[in-house]
């Protein structure tokens, strides 16, 4: 059963006010049979210097990804995992994590992959809960375990790959949620992630560059729907629309702003990005601060 | 494999932990990573890009036979400063010498890519990769 939604006002503008809550609704609620919180940072030792109580860790990094392959974990994995963490499938999901949910959202991707109904952010994230000096746990829960389906991941939905990516060029918009320099071609990896480069720097042609970061405040939460409306002005909501960055990551929180703030009907996150494009022998590449044009369809 | 006596005791003791355990010894070093002295101001230090967090490096090889390594990093950052926390336990005083010929890779000895992954344990890399340069670039070589 779901817990009840945040009917907090600052979120009623969103076209999906029931993928966030507040901090005030979430320290209200904790323990309240149903509910699942899971930690998903870029830090992987943050959750272990003090997290939201009741809450549990869950990494993307070592347990959202296949150990061999370049893909996902599959059903069976994920049905292992969630009810490693006790968590069944009717559950409500809240995640939070560092630096703007930056992973979280991801996390939070990844699990609508699966189909997992109700999976909301904490808006602000771990900035917001520790900035409130609210309180905090060492303890590590340990919840009985749930019998979670083995539900087969939907790639089709949510997810692009780079075929269809080079088919739909130029029909399909595509948004560059990069650092600008990584945009232009100036650099072939993020500022922080020499491993995670490219042999050829630039962007997908027809992209247009809104990094992802514009959509937090200072305070990490989303900017108001208004502000959103502005920075995302390039694109619009009823046009299928792909995002992508570097591994997937930025662009899921893109995904998730595009589609649950503002209302956009169709976005799927291109999360092989730039480190598989910036590898790929002979897909067009633009460079500069222009978006540049399909190779064909000018 | 040559790494001065202190940093090789560390990579032993990592080496010789099962996952949870290694674990709890990284954010043990986090814990332990020295306060800058006052006279060195966080902005005046060497900023590392490669590492995700914030951190500030300050390398002072002017008497190569003990050089002395600063780090900073913030507490939301227990991964980065358990990283700075290693090479400061391992390298501070050693010789400049020493220092120079630790293995670039030394820290996959540290068996730590199962427990916090293997791109984040760049961080390591790229810090190790400043000390020695500056190294080199107050020594003259």
């Amino acid at each position: 059963m779901p817990v009840e939604f945040d009917s907090n006002p600052a979120f009623t503008a969103f076209a999906h006010p029931e993928r966030l809550v507040s901090t005030e609704w979430l320290s209200a609620h904790l323990g309240a049979p149903g509910l699942k919180i899971v930690e998903s940072d870029e830090d992987v030792l943050l959750y272990d210097i003090g997290h939201i109580p009741t809450s549990q860790k869950i990494d993307w990094h070592l347990h959202l990804n296949d150990p061999v392959t370049r893909d996902y974990i599959d059903g069976e994995q994920f049905a292992k995992l969630m009810s490693d963490k006790g968590i069944a499938r009717d559950d409500t999901i809240v995640v939070y994590g560092d630096k703007n949910n930056w992973w979280a959202a991801y996390a939070m991707w990844v699990f609508t992959l699966f189909g997992h109904e109700d999976v909301r952010l904490l808006d602000g994230g771990r900035d917001a809960w520790m900035d409130e000096q609210r309180e905090t746990s060492f303890e590590v829960p340990v919840y009985p375990a749930t019998d979670y389906p083995v539900v087969e991941r939907d790639d089709s939905a949510i997810r692009a790959f780079a075929s269809q990516v080079l088919d739909s060029l130029g029909t399909t918009p595509l948004v560059d949620v990069r650092s600008p320099q990584e945009y232009t071609g100036e650099r072939t990896h993020m500022p922080d992630y020499p491993e995670e480069g490219a042999l050829r720097g630039g962007h997908i042609p027809t992209a247009v560059s809104i990094p992802w970061a514009k959509a937090a405040a200072p305070d990490s939460r989303f900017r108001t729907r208004p502000e959103l409306e502005e920075i995302y002005a390039d694109l619009d909501p009823k046009t299928p629309t792909i995002a992508y960055c570097r591994i997937g990551e930025r662009s899921s929180h893109t995904w998730f702003v595009l589609t649950y703030l503002l209302g956009f009907g169709n976005v799927r996150n291109y999360d092989g990005s730039w480190t598989e494009w910036g590898n790929t022998v002979r897909v067009p590449i633009a460079q500069g601060e222009e978006p540049g044009s399909a190779p064909g369809k000018n | 494999m040559t790494l001065p006596a202190a940093l090789a005791e560390i990579v032993d003791d990592f080496a010789a932990l099962a996952d949870p355990d290694k674990a709890t010894l990284l954010l043990e070093f986090a814990d332990e990573l020295p306060q800058l002295p006052d006279s060195l101001q966080e902005d005046a230090m060497e900023p590392v890009p490669e590492c995700q967090s914030p951190i500030f490096l300050s390398v002072d090889a002017s008497d190569p036979a003990a050089v002395a390594l600063y780090f900073s990093a913030p507490p939301e950052a227990p991964t980065t400063r358990g990283f700075a926390s290693i090479l400061h336990q391992g390298l501070d005083g050693a010789t400049a010498e020493q220092i120079g010929t630790v293995p670039p890779d030394f820290f996959h000895d540290l068996g730590l890519a199962s427990v916090i992954s293997p791109l984040r344990l760049r961080g390591m890399a790229g810090m190790l990769a400043r000390i020695k340069r500056q190294v080199v670039e107050q020594t003259g070589g």
